[in-house]
């Protein structure tokens, strides 16, 4: 009887050795391919963010106003950040790579699963950051518009601007990853519809009186209006 | 080669049929068909009148029209008028109209007269407006004389103007180029003007001419590229200036844009000029220039404080990125005041300008943006310029508008300064 424990004991400690024989190579090389990957992304970062510094990269986004974007944005400079997401780009690959050469098959398929949803994700980002950005410029073009033109309320007809550009953009990221397409694109459709009735109603109801002198102003007495504006315009030049 | 394959065929051979002249009128059209022919008679009778001897062409560059502008000026250029004239000419008046390519408007005009200016030899050439209905054959003696007989590169024009009238030439383009540039012109941006062939020459061939200035912009540029090549700058009077269509009254914001916009970018072009510039030089001023105190202009002086006080409190955001903290400060300051104590000092406008300037050089917002965003503060210094000058004779206003020239003139190493601040 105790030769068979004892006999057992051995040939499950004999597989478990093979095993862990068989394992400890892949793991070993999966590590060792993960570090040399951080040390070659390492490099070819810093390498990547002195030629781009040298190249004085950041100054042809400075013009373009780029460089104040970002920052507004709360992101690096554009070299920095192509510097970093360089370093992302080949470290993420040779983990990917380490991952493949332990061999699991499971690992494999959700690493598989995982590649596949990455470019998805870039894209989501970029179409935020895009849209950041043009929130910002529109939003102001629209600010300075309604003050030069004399509106009403110039900064809440920015700040709509704004809200709508972003919202617009994170329902294009969210859709983009697949993230509750159907929810997204009800919750912008109501969303917007509301807006639009509130808007309606606040107008129509809760303000019309200044809707009366609103129209007013802009049919009876447009014309007068805009001869008055031309005439204090017209002696600058 | 390269501005003579820019020129049409036809045109050149039109040139060619013209051979060598000595006086070149342009006259840039664009559906003006209304007031074109008065100015061409007027040009006509005044070459006719006072260059009898020299060799004239009227180059007429039309950017298209559908009303019949060329056939006019064509048409006005028949000579039924001589017999009236005391002298007759001695040699035959060519008239050339051809029609530019692209749609750079003014700029594309100028390039051609420049190489129709080079090519033709002229010794001095007129710039006139098609829809100016105050032109007299004595205005094209007094621009061209200069030229022609005192050996001037550039003729500026000075025109009689009625109070409260040109308020952003006198409150920023004419002191800010004469601190800049140093020389005291007065109309840096007048329609009007005169060049010699020599500077014709050195326009075609100037680099920052193929910038797209827009309107009236490369006035701006002619103007301040004559002074920062060191050519002989002085200035004509012509008296009051009356035009069929007043194109400054569509819209400020416009305006400030097109000649504020001009003017900066013809200053990071020419920096290497007047950052160097010392001293300001008073240039030569022609013609009789009688003191008149003529009706002052109706602005609504009201309505452009309100507008100030709105743009600084709406565009504290936007102003911050333009404007030092000291000078956005003072001038949230001053927009507190009572309307009718309300005061833009002269400092604080030449301060503001300048760190305009050089923020548009430096980019730090859009440049559009920050033009855009002058508007409000141009408004805010005219509504204060106008209470301040309100019961004001011709001889005080032009006295206060001297203590702002100097300002200018103080503060000139302040906008050295930041504009060759590293960012």
């Amino acid at each position: 009887m105790n030769e068979l424990v004892v006999r057992n004991l051995r040939e499950a400690l004999t597989a478990v050795s093979q095993i862990v024989a068989q394992a400890l190579p892949r793991v070993l090389a999966m590590v060792i391919i993960i570090a040399v990957g951080w040390l070659i992304a390492w490099i070819v970062e810093v390498i990547l963010r002195r030629l781009l510094l040298l190249a004085r990269f950041n100054r042809l986004f400075e013009s373009k106003g780029v460089t104040r974007a970002l920052s507004l944005a709360a992101l690096p400079s554009p070299s920095e950040m192509i510097s970093r997401i360089v370093f992302w780009i080949v470290w993420v690959s040779f983990i990917m790579a380490g991952v493949n050469a332990l061999g699991v098959v499971a690992l494999q398929r959700e690493v598989a699963d995982f590649v596949s949803l990455l470019p998805q994700f870039v894209v989501a980002v970029l179409i935020i950051f895009i849209g950041v950005l043009a929130a910002n410029f529109f939003s102001r073009a629209a600010l300075l518009a309604a003050v030069n033109a004399n509106s009403p309320s110039p900064r809440l007809v920015s700040g709509f601007v704004r809200f709508l550009i972003l919202l617009v953009a994170i329902a294009m990221a969210l859709e983009r990853i697949g993230l509750g397409y159907g929810v997204v694109l009800v919750a912008f459709g109501f969303l917007f519809g509301a807006i639009m009735i509130g808007l309606a109603i606040a107008f129509g109801l809760g303000g019309r009186h200044i809707a009366r002198r609103i129209l007013e102003r802009r049919f009876a007495a447009g014309n007068r209006d805009r001869r008055e504006e031309k005439d204090d315009e017209g002696s600058h030049l | 080669m390269a501005e003579e394959s820019f020129l049409s065929d036809d045109f050149v051979s039109q040139l060619t049929a013209v051979g060598e002249v000595d006086i070149l009128v342009g006259l840039p059209t664009l559906n003006n068909r209304d007031t074109v022919q008065r100015v061409v008679n007027a040009i006509i009778v005044g070459l006719v009148k006072y260059y009898p001897r020299e060799r004239c062409a009227l180059i007429n560059p039309d950017g298209g029209s559908k009303d019949g502008t060329t056939e006019a000026v064509q048409a006005a250029s028949i000579p039924d008028f001589r017999a009236v004239l005391a002298s007759n000419p001695l040699r035959t008046m060519h008239v050339v109209s051809a029609q530019y390519p692209g749609v750079r408007g003014q700029n594309e005009a100028l390039r051609m007269l420049f190489a129709a200016a080079d090519l033709l030899g002229a010794k001095a050439c007129a710039l006139f407006s098609p829809d100016l209905e105050s032109l007299t054959p004595e205005w094209l003696d007094a621009m061209v004389r200069p030229v022609l007989k005192d050996g001037h590169d550039f003729v500026a024009p000075v025109y009689q103007r009625r109070r409260f009238d040109g308020l952003l030439v006198k409150n920023v383009l004419h002191p800010l180029i004469r601190a800049a540039y140093g020389y005291q012109v007065e109309e840096p941006v007048g329609r009007e003007a005169a060049f010699s062939g020599r500077l014709a020459a050195y326009f075609l061939g100037d680099e920052s001419r193929r910038e797209d200035f827009p309107g009236l912009g490369a006035h701006v540029w002619m103007t301040t590229a004559a002074m920062a090549g060191g050519f002989r700058v002085c200035q004509a009077f012509l008296g009051p200036r009356v035009a069929a269509s007043k194109r400054s009254a569509l819209d400020l914001n416009t305006t400030i844009q097109e000649i504020g916009g001009s003017l900066f970018r013809c200053m990071e072009i020419q920096q290497a000029y007047w950052t160097s510039r010392q001293g300001c030089e008073q240039v030569p001023t022609f013609g009789f220039q009688p003191v008149l105190d003529l009706d002052p202009l109706r602005i609504d002086r009201r309505r452009m404080y309100q507008m100030f006080r709105t743009g600084v409190d709406q565009l504290e955001s936007v102003l911050e990125k333009i404007l030092s903290p000291a000078t956005l400060q003072a001038i949230g300051e001053i927009s507190k005041a009572e309307e009718r104590h309300f005061r833009f000092p002269d400092d604080l406008w030449a301060k503001t300008i300048y760190e305009f300037a050089s923020s548009y050089h430096h980019s730090a917002i859009n440049r559009d943006h920050l033009l855009q965003a002058l508007t409000p503060l141009y408004r805010g210094r005219v509504s204060s310029f106008i209470l301040e000058n309100a019961g004001a004779e011709a001889e005080e206003v032009e006295r206060k508008l001297d203590l702002l020239r100097q300002d200018y003139e103080r503060l000139k190493p302040y906008l050295v300064e930041a504009w060759n601040r590293q960012t």
